[in-house]
């Protein structure tokens, strides 16, 4: 598969989740695992463009398709316009769940350009903060979208 | 958690995946998005000893307009039902029930076809399927032939489909000018329904499918029936967890579900003009 445009090949079994194969074999470490039951959204990655929950989905599933984790984002020191809101915003405490919320919210920002702040709610509902930080997390969002009220 | 170890086999068309269930039977599990079927492994409740996985057999993923129903291909995902124009159009009712699946993540990789063969009493669009009378298009070895959503769900986790089926089609009637609701009671975002309903209301036909209010995704036939004699929102929903037996578990009691029933058909009702 090629993950943050990079070819990543290797040879697993069948059972081998793409967060696995992520972290271990492209050794990419900014995904996380949470709650590893497709709950929390800590493992958030794009697959093909749309974020996916990378502990629910086999390796194989996504073999010869288009992976993009939280690294494939900046680009050199740049960072990606949403990763500068969440630190413009402080829409992290003990950043856990950040690379995720940061994937699900790019993703959530294709889908819906200009999103009202319940949009935004809505559309981070697959994803849990345990600090509780959502407020910053929204703000960071609707900054990132440039309707920020 | 890691799913007990099994044998992988991508299926590149629908007669691929017919003639590697025939080959495995009972042993073989189809793997289409994966978010019911994965979780269930990795828990360690299923052990399949081979995945045939159709995700990529595009000819079953569409949204097409055929005559008075739409005929939506098992492998339709999530994200793509809740938003077609066609399903808005003239199935608003699905399209509402979809959107309660899960959350954005689970509905980019999740299909109609997997959430309905999945068989879940809990799970959101079976009850859209019943209220809709949607009718379930099945291919096998001795050919093809169509199911009614009454007759579909025959379990707890089990339908209609043989070990050697692929579940190829969904077609729902299309009724543009329905009123209809979709209520989900749930403790937190992204939960199962505690007790769902699925209610439609097209010229004096009534629909109205429950989740989780029962060993197998339901109907709500009494209440049903009381609404097309004429009865009101109020009197009917009084019916709505008649000859039913929903489940006892930590999040609600039997009575507590039946109570939740009669009260979500209400709202249901109301909402749909009733």
């Amino acid at each position: 598969m090629t993950i943050n445009d990079t070819e990543v090949s290797a040879d697993v079994e069948p059972r081998t989740l793409l967060v696995h194969f992520i972290r271990e074999q492209a050794s990419l470490k900014g995904t996380n695992i949470g709650c590893d039951s497709s709950s929390c959204g800590a493992c958030t990655v794009h697959l093909n463009g749309e974020s996916v929950k990378s502990c629910t989905v086999l390796a194989v599933q996504a073999d010869e398709q288009e992976v993009t984790t939280i690294e494939g984002l900046a680009d050199g020191e740049t960072l990606h316009p949403m990763q500068e809101a969440f630190r413009d915003c402080h829409a992290l405490q003990c950043g856990y769940c950040t690379p995720g919320m940061v994937m699900a919210a790019i993703s959530l920002l294709d889908e819906i350009p200009k999103p009202t702040e319940l949009e935004v709610r809505e559309g981070l509902e697959g994803n849990l903060c345990r600090c509780t930080g959502y407020h910053n997390i929204v703000k960071a969002v609707l900054q990132a979208s440039g309707s920020e009220s | 958690m890691i799913p007990a170890a099994f044998d992988y086999q991508r299926a590149d068309s629908k007669e691929q995946v017919i003639s590697l269930l025939k080959e495995h039977g009972d042993d073989a599990k189809i793997l289409a998005g994966g978010h019911s079927l994965i979780p269930l492994m990795k828990y360690r409740l299923a052990a399949p000893g081979i995945l045939v996985d159709v995700g990529r057999i595009e000819e079953l993923s569409y949204v097409r307009e055929e005559g008075d129903y739409l005929a939506i291909g098992a492998l339709t995902r999530h994200r793509e039902i809740e938003t077609n124009e066609l399903v808005l159009a003239n199935s608003g009712l699905l399209a509402a029930a979809t959107k309660q699946v899960g959350d954005p993540q689970v509905r980019h990789r999740g299909t109609i076809g997997g959430a309905l063969a999945h068989g879940d009493p809990a799970s959101d669009i079976p009850s859209a399927a019943l209220a809709l009378r949607a009718s379930f298009i099945i291919e096998g070895p001795s050919g093809e032939r169509e199911v009614g959503a009454d007759d579909f769900f025959t379990g707890f986790l089990e339908t209609a489909l043989e070990p050697e089926e692929l579940l190829t089609e969904i077609r729902v009637p299309k009724l543009p000018n329905s009123k209809w609701s979709f209520q989900k009671f749930n403790r937190r975002a992204q939960d199962w329904a505690i007790v769902g309903a699925s209610v439609l209301i097209a010229d004096n036909q009534c629909g109205v499918g429950l989740v989780n209010m029962d060993f197998k995704p339901i109907r709500a036939a009494s209440l049903e029936e009381a609404i097309e004699n004429g009865a009101s929102a109020e009197e009917a929903s009084q019916l709505a967890a008649d000859g039913l037996e929903p489940p006892s578990d930590l999040n609600a009691s039997t009575e507590y579900r039946s109570h939740l029933a009669r009260v979500l058909t209400k709202r249901g009702l109301q909402e749909s003009g009733k």
